[in-house]
């Protein structure tokens, strides 16, 4: 499987995006900088976490406009797969890739701690290596990760299986207490329709070996191979 | 030419920022402030002289970038 990291000034989680792919691919993902337009032929980019362009504007507006992102676009529009972790999502929804919006956290603060997910439909590239209602703990760490869409979009979401993963409590329930930020039906991420592009504001690249506390976040970089070989 | 944009979130789109506001008004006793909506303000100098092209102009600008319109509106004034 060939992928590609895309850095933008003030990307921070790139690092851990490359290890993860290189230790999970077996192949060092093409490093490319946001000023390099030439992106190889490769089955996934991946968008890493940070602060893009320092979160000017909005969070990933700057990033969303910069050329290399329409290259990302063209190889979504061609059905390739991308990732957006935190950050990367939110400049997703910034092309429009994915609908909605990520807003500043309900509390106004920057959250970093484990939080539980409940897989919402494992029938899709990015969730296949785990069972659908799995609950997975994944660290956040944002200031802008709540997540809103109008009625309309979240209702289309919701029906057509496009929440990938939820906040949930202890106990698998979707609480008010367990929405860290304040997102729309407590979504930690989605999927796009034709189900090639995925954004969440977690970070399953922290968790991909025991030395990093945990692996939960090997299931969701097992399911992209599942997908693409 | 000077293009003034006013950003501001839509209505049913919550504003914690506002509402942190509001609450940081009520304890310095600034009482009545029955709501607080925040949003951004931006200067823009433009070369062009005709004032109904650069309406188009920035109108596109905002549509592209100055504003996210899922969650956001614009108002534009010209002179």
């Amino acid at each position: 499987m060939k992928t590609a990291v895309i850095i933008f000034p003030a990307s921070n989680c790139d690092r851990d995006m490359i290890i993860a792919l290189e230790k999970i691919t077996g192949h060092k993902p093409h490093i490319i900088w946001h000023q390099n337009t030439n992106i190889p032929e490769v089955d996934l980019i991946a968008l890493p976490g940070g602060f893009s362009f320092g979160d000017y504007l909005r969070c990933g507006a700057m990033a969303a406009r910069s050329p290399v992102t329409k290259k990302v676009i063209e190889h979504a529009d061609r059905g390739g797969k991308v990732i957006g972790i935190c950050n990367g999502f939110q400049i997703l929804t910034e092309t429009g890739l994915l609908p909605g919006a990520l807003m500043r956290n309900e509390s106004l603060k920057f959250i970093c701690k484990d939080v539980n997910l409940r897989v919402e439909n494992n029938d899709t590239p990015f969730t296949n290596a785990y069972k659908k209602d799995q609950i997975i703990t994944i660290p956040i760490a944002h200031h802008d990760g709540n997540y809103f869409a109008d009625e309309d979009t979240l209702a289309a979401l919701e029906e057509e299986g496009r929440v990938a993963f939820r906040y949930v409590d202890d106990k698998g329930q979707p609480t008010k207490d367990a929405n860290p930020n304040g997102s729309r039906n407590n979504i930690a991420g989605i999927i796009s329709r034709r189900k090639n592009i995925l954004g969440m504001m977690p970070h399953p690249e922290r968790l991909i070996e025991d030395a990093q506390g945990g692996t939960d976040g090997l299931g969701f970089f097992k399911s992209i191979i599942n997908a693409i070989n | 030419m000077k293009a003034r944009v006013h950003i501001t979130l839509k209505n049913g789109v919550l504003d914690p920022q506002g509402k942190a506001i509001q609450h940081a008004l009520s304890a310095l006793g600034f009482d009545g402030v029955k709501d607080v909506r925040q949003g951004k303000y931006i200067e823009l100098d433009l070369t062009e002289t005709d004032k109904n092209k650069a309406m188009t102009s920035v109108e596109a600008m905002c549509k592209k970038l100055l504003s996210n319109t899922v969650i956001e509106n614009y108002a534009i004034d010209i002179e």
